[in-house]
């Protein structure tokens, strides 16, 4: 069942490429290369998985557009339903290909820190576009990894020491999923929280699409946190801010890049209000070649928004291309060409790798969810004191 | 140890979650009674349910039927109507032709119709992967009772699941359908033999079991505020193994099974350190020892056979 909806998925997004591009026009004698993306199109993080297929489509759009490039870009779009077997699977299927050269791969941290040595067995270059996992470029030195997104270990530090400094709030109650993303940022938060003067209550571990928090949440409400942090994707923050509500959890909500989607604040509609996430990177708008990556975004039509990695993997896609276009459709060389990637004119500003493959320009943002809508920390009103975040009302209390 | 108001909240919030437990479970026990069958796509109707529900009361309102005493009513009705139907239809396909074979065929069938329907919610639905917000009928705000929050959503929430539990023993109890299935689920043949329809009765425990799942599925969204394709998965298994602690093919200890399986597992995340991370782990080792030790189930009527 589950192979039919992706071989499905494949032949639209194939199909749907060769539409956009095939009216009247001939192709010549150029080489056609293929380039793998891999992220979850289904499953709860499927609008993030989505946002970012399109934009990866969209670079590749652009590059078969353009008469000046050497080869013919084809894709294959594989999902990994956001879970390390299926991505496994994912990648094996992709690094067996040899016609393909390079992916775009894995907006989970569960996924890419799985795949990570499938795509250095087969040599084949794998560029992260929104995990933040540390490890998945840390924990080893392969040529084949890159990430073009930051980690949480910046993540977490800006998110701390803006909680604690900045906002003034000392005790935390931290909920986190029991997945490896989780799990670390929980760490990373939990170290970033104590140097800077705050202190963690209570630190509770879930299971992955958990449904029930009511436990969790009343155990961690006897200790009288200031803020509850949430580590983890959209469906469960969602839950976990509405039960806290519901609940009467008087408390700041805190999340990480993880709930920062358009769909936690459809879902989690009123209770959403005031809720703090931290994200690499700054609004697509507000980004250097912002406007121009989302005004191309909606000719190209596409059904789903770009969601706040879609610029990552748009950038990966074209990093992944200028490397073959400059090498050859090459794995190895690719690969080399991709490590040694320095002050790259990128759309999200200037890329540039370390010895790890690790992007480290990295711009961590800080979001507010005002009126349904994350607003830039800097833009909203919160910051302007017009209103005042639900956590600082409580503390008045 | 937690201070007694924690105790007591942690015991509503295990309440909470043993209703919509009971009223799966009743389903899988109701089958199992009639048929001796476990009917493993029951989670994924107990889902189908929740989106059933939404639908309408998506559709209600718009046309302007957006009060809960308006839309609350024929909304619980759609969605019973519907998910008992496709309950029916799930029992003509995948478990009466399967009536004389293995077991483990009607086991196979009723898993992949599970699977058929999950995935339908998730190709069909617009943007069927998301998770769906549910609308917020139910009277908000609450008080407090000794530092105990109680919000009147969960009182009509426990209001609606008992009262569904009610209904179910009253038509079991006190109505000729409620004796046919009584009868059936005694001794189909000797049931055949006094003039019962076996038909009718099978279709009507079916509609019945999957009825009951839809309240369960639209309490659901109305307590978590959201529904998920995937939740069935989860509410099936929860369902199944309440069933089972509590007795398979008796309607109470479905009841007493679900209580007790919501209750235990926010406890475990209570009291036991780390206990969140092993809620289920406690939960479903009580159901394991249960199997071994007392495979009848707390009220249990009939064990499972060895073969």
């Amino acid at each position: 069942m589950s192979l039919s909806r992706r071989d499905l998925l494949q032949g639209a997004s194939i199909l749907g490429t060769g539409l956009l591009l095939a009216p009247g026009r001939a192709w010549g004698q150029k080489t056609t290369v293929k380039l793998a993306f891999i992220g979850p199109l289904t499953g709860g993080t499927a609008s993030n998985g989505l946002g970012g297929r399109n934009s990866f489509l969209l670079a590749v759009q652009e590059r078969n557009a353009d008469s000046k490039s050497k080869y013919r870009y084809e894709t294959e779009v594989l999902d990994d339903e956001c879970k390390p077997t299926v991505a496994v699977q994912a990648a094996l299927k992709a690094t067996s290909d040899p016609a393909i050269v390079a992916g775009v791969t894995h907006y989970c941290s569960v996924t890419a820190i799985a795949t990570v040595d499938t795509y250095h067995k087969a040599g084949m270059p794998a560029m992260v576009w929104g995990a933040v996992l540390p490890e998945i470029t840390y924990s080893h030195t392969y040529v084949e990894i890159t990430r073009v997104n930051g980690t949480m270990i910046n993540q977490n530090n800006i998110a701390a020491d803006f909680a604690v400094k900045t906002l003034g709030f000392k005790t935390f109650a931290l909920i986190h999923d029991t997945t490896d993303y989780g799990r670390a940022h929980a760490k990373y938060f939990g170290e970033y929280v104590e140097k800077a003067g705050g202190k963690i209550l209570s630190t509770q571990g879930t299971a992955k699409d958990q449904k029930d928090y009511t436990a969790e949440l009343t155990r961690a409400k006897g200790d009288r946190p200031e803020v509850i942090w949430y580590g983890g994707l959209t469906p469960d923050g969602v839950r976990v801010k509405v039960q806290m509500d519901k609940l009467g959890l008087r408390a700041q909500f805190q999340g990480t890049s993880g709930i920062k989607s358009d769909t936690f604040n459809e879902t989690a509609g009123t209770s959403a209000e005031g809720t703090l996430a931290f994200v690499e990177g700054a609004p697509t708008e507000k980004l250097p070649g912002g406007k121009k990556f989302l005004d191309a975004y909606a000719r190209a039509g596409f059904k789903e928004p770009s969601e706040a990695y879609g610029p990552f993997a748009y950038v990966a896609a074209n990093l992944v291309i200028d490397a073959i276009e400059s090498v050859g459709p090459d794995r190895a060389k690719v690969a080399e060409r991709l490590k040694r990637t320095r002050n790259a004119n990128t759309i999200i500003g200037p890329v540039e790798f370390d010895e790890h493959g690790q992007n480290t320009v990295p711009l961590i943002s800080k979001y507010v969810s005002q009126d349904g809508k994350w607003v830039l920390w800097e833009d909203s009103e919160y910051a302007s004191g017009k209103r005042t975040l639900p956590g600082l009302r409580f503390k008045k209390l | 140890m937690p201070p007694l108001e924690l105790l007591l909240q942690q015991t509503l919030n295990g309440v909470m979650l043993g209703v919509m437990y009971a009223l799966i479970a009743v389903g899988f026990t109701l089958f199992f009674g009639v048929l001796d069958v476990i009917h493993f796509s029951h989670g994924d109707i107990f889902m189908l349910g929740a989106f059933v529900g939404l639908s309408t009361l998506l559709g209600l309102a718009v046309v302007g039927l957006r009060t809960p005493l308006l839309a609350l009513p024929p909304a619980f009705a759609v969605a019973v109507l519907v998910t008992g139907l496709v309950g029916v239809g799930a029992e003509r396909v995948c478990v009466k032709p399967l009536a004389r074979s293995s077991p483990l065929m009607t086991l196979l069938a009723t898993l992949s119709l599970g699977l058929v329907l999950r995935e339908s919610v998730l190709i069909f639905y617009p943007r069927g992967a998301d998770p769906k917000p549910f609308p917020q009928l139910l009277p908000a705000g609450g008080f407090e009772v000794g530092g105990v929050a109680v919000r009147y959503e969960n009182l009509t929430i426990l209001a609606i699941g008992f009262a569904a539990m009610i209904g179910v023993d009253l038509v079991i109890r006190r109505t000729r359908m409620g004796a046919a299935i009584r009868a059936v689920a005694q001794d189909p043949e000797a049931a055949q033999m006094m003039g019962v329809n076996l038909d009718r009765t099978v279709d009507a425990t079916f509609f019945l079991g999957s009825g009951l799942a839809a309240v369960a599925g639209m309490l659901s969204g109305f307590y978590y505020g959201e529904i998920h394709f995937i939740m069935g998965i989860t509410g099936g298994v929860i369902g199944f193994s309440a069933a089972a602690i509590g007795g398979l093919g008796n309607v109470y200890g479905a009841i007493v099974g679900g209580l007790l399986f919501g209750v235990l597992q926010t406890t475990a995340a209570a009291l036991i350190p780390r206990g969140s991370e092993f809620r289920d782990v406690v939960a479903f080792a009580v159901v394991m020892l249960f199997l071994i030790f007392k495979p009848s189930g707390i009220l249990g009527e009939k064990s499972v056979e060895r073969v």
